[in-house]
Parts: structure tokens; sequence; C-alpha cells
């Protein structure tokens, strides 16, 4: 239950991460994007900021035996670069650079109560059933 | 444009704070794509309430960031061809489930666990969306 209630204060405070640094913009994704263009180099410290904190939190917390409020950690420990992983960042930022908008901010962007956001998540979850039921026919290996 | 980078750093480390927070108390990687997809497949059918949770704090933080007037009209009044935006939602839908990430759960959370996996993913879909710019940019 307290997992429940934190997994929605974690989307909250990430939202405003995302909506302060310009992510829900997707002018600004375009701008960082068009590096042979009018390249606008804002973006980057997005990244800088989010990995300079959990660079140095990540094993600390690790350190622990579990996580507060679960038995058990959940974190991938794959290694492996597979076609799949090479392929679907591919597509994944194609589609980024295209429309200037990745999964969470096009999740914040629905409160922004305009058809682009609403069109754009739309067609994401389209994305992602084609893939559950081709997954289904084929078991592609990811 | 000192103060935008300022903004983007902070915001940066509050999303750092937030999946630092997931981590700490869920266990958990805080991977949009894949927080999303586990709605809809049919994999983790009794694992979904903090999912729909997360997903509404999103909108939640967006709804405060609209009623505070934070997004500009400009931004808010920013469009993309609609042809355009509904084939980009499906290439990123498609290709975030296919490659397992996205920009948080590769480029943020797995780069901080120096995660090789993730850190070729982040390089490739950025090199991806450089070329579709240079590619398709004039038409927006």
């Amino acid at each position: 239950m307290k997992n429940i209630i934190t997994a929605g204060v974690v989307g909250f405070l990430f939202s405003l991460g995302l909506g302060i640094s310009g992510m829900t913009d997707p002018r600004k994704i375009i701008g960082f994007l068009d590096v042979f263009g009018a390249w606008n180099p804002a973006l980057m410290f997005v990244m800088v900021g989010a990995i300079a904190v959990h660079i140095v939190a990540y094993p600390l917390v690790r350190k622990k035996a579990h996580p507060l409020f679960d038995k058990q950690w959940h974190v991938p420990s794959r290694n492996d670069i597979t076609p799949s992983l090479l392929i679907g960042a591919v597509i994944f930022g194609m589609g980024w650079g295209l429309a200037g908008y990745c999964p969470g901010p096009a999740i914040v962007s629905l409160a922004k109560f305009q058809s682009q956001s609403l069109l754009f998540v739309g067609s994401m979850v389209g994305g992602m059933f084609l893939f559950k039921i081709l997954d289904q026919k084929f078991k592609i290996k990811r | 444009m000192t103060s935008e980078w300022g903004l983007a750093l902070f915001g940066g480390a509050l999303i750092g704070l937030a999946v630092t927070l997931m981590l700490l108390l869920n266990g958990r990687v805080t991977g949009i794509s894949g927080i999303l997809y586990g709605v809809i497949s049919s994999g983790h059918k009794g694992d979904r309430a903090w999912r729909w949770t997360f997903l509404g704090g999103l909108f939640a933080g967006g709804l405060v960031l609209n009623i505070t007037h934070f997004w500009s009209p400009s931004e808010l009044d920013f469009s993309v061809d609609t042809m355009k935006l509904i084939v980009a939602g499906g290439l990123v839908g498609f290709g975030t489930v296919l490659g397992s990430g996205c920009t948080s759960g590769h480029g943020v959370c797995g780069i901080s666990r120096l995660s090789f996996r993730s850190l070729v993913a982040t390089l490739i879909f950025i090199a991806a969306g450089i070329t579709a710019v240079s590619l398709f940019k004039e038409s927006l």
C-alpha cells in the first residue's frame, strides 16, 4: 500500500522536474537535437542535473539490504547489447526528433489540454499495443 | 540563456531526486515507458496500482504547471503537423518497448547505475533524434 502512495509522489516530483527543466517544451527538445542547425544545448543540463544526483545516490541506496517499502529490489541487471535494444532505440529516437516528445513529458503535457499532446499520447499507447500484439504472435526477444 | 540553463539543471536535479526516492522507497527504476507498458501488457496484472498512481502523479504535476501558468502561451500553442505527430507517437511507443526504455529509464536511471546497455541505447536514441531533426525539421 505504501509503495502505491510513494509512486504517486515520485510521479508528481518527476513531473515538476520535467516542466521546470523545459523537457515538456517540444521546441526545446527539437532545438537540443538540432545539432547541425540552431542548436540549443540547454536540455543537456537536465541530464547532467539528474545524473549528478542519482549517480551519487544510487550506490548509497543499494548498500541497503532492501528498499524501505518492498522486500526486494526490482532493478534491471542485464548488460547485453541486443538487436532489439539497438533497433528500438533508433525507432524511439526518430519519433522523439519528429515531434519533440518522449514518454514522460508527453504524459505531463496531457495537462496542457490541447489536442497535440492527446494525439501524441494516444498514438504512443497505440504503438505499445501494436508491440503487445506482435509480441503475443511472434514472441519478440527483448 | 543562463536562467534557461539554470532551470534545466534545477529541474534535472529534481528528476534525480524523484528517481532516487523511487529506488530508496520502492526499489524500482523510474522508467516511464516501462511503467506505462506495465499497465498495457498482460504480464503485470497484479502489479498495476503503483503504476497508475505514478502516472496520475505525472498528470497532477502537469496540472500544477498549467494552473500556475508556468507554461508560456507560446509553448501551449506550439503545434506539429498532425500526421507527423501521430507517426511520431507510434514510433515512440513501439520503439521504447522494443528497446526496453526511454529517456528516463535508460538516459537517467541506466546511465547513473553505470549500465553499458543503457549508455549505448541513450547514445543511439540521441543520434537518431538528431538525424530525424536534421531530415524533417524544415516542415515543422
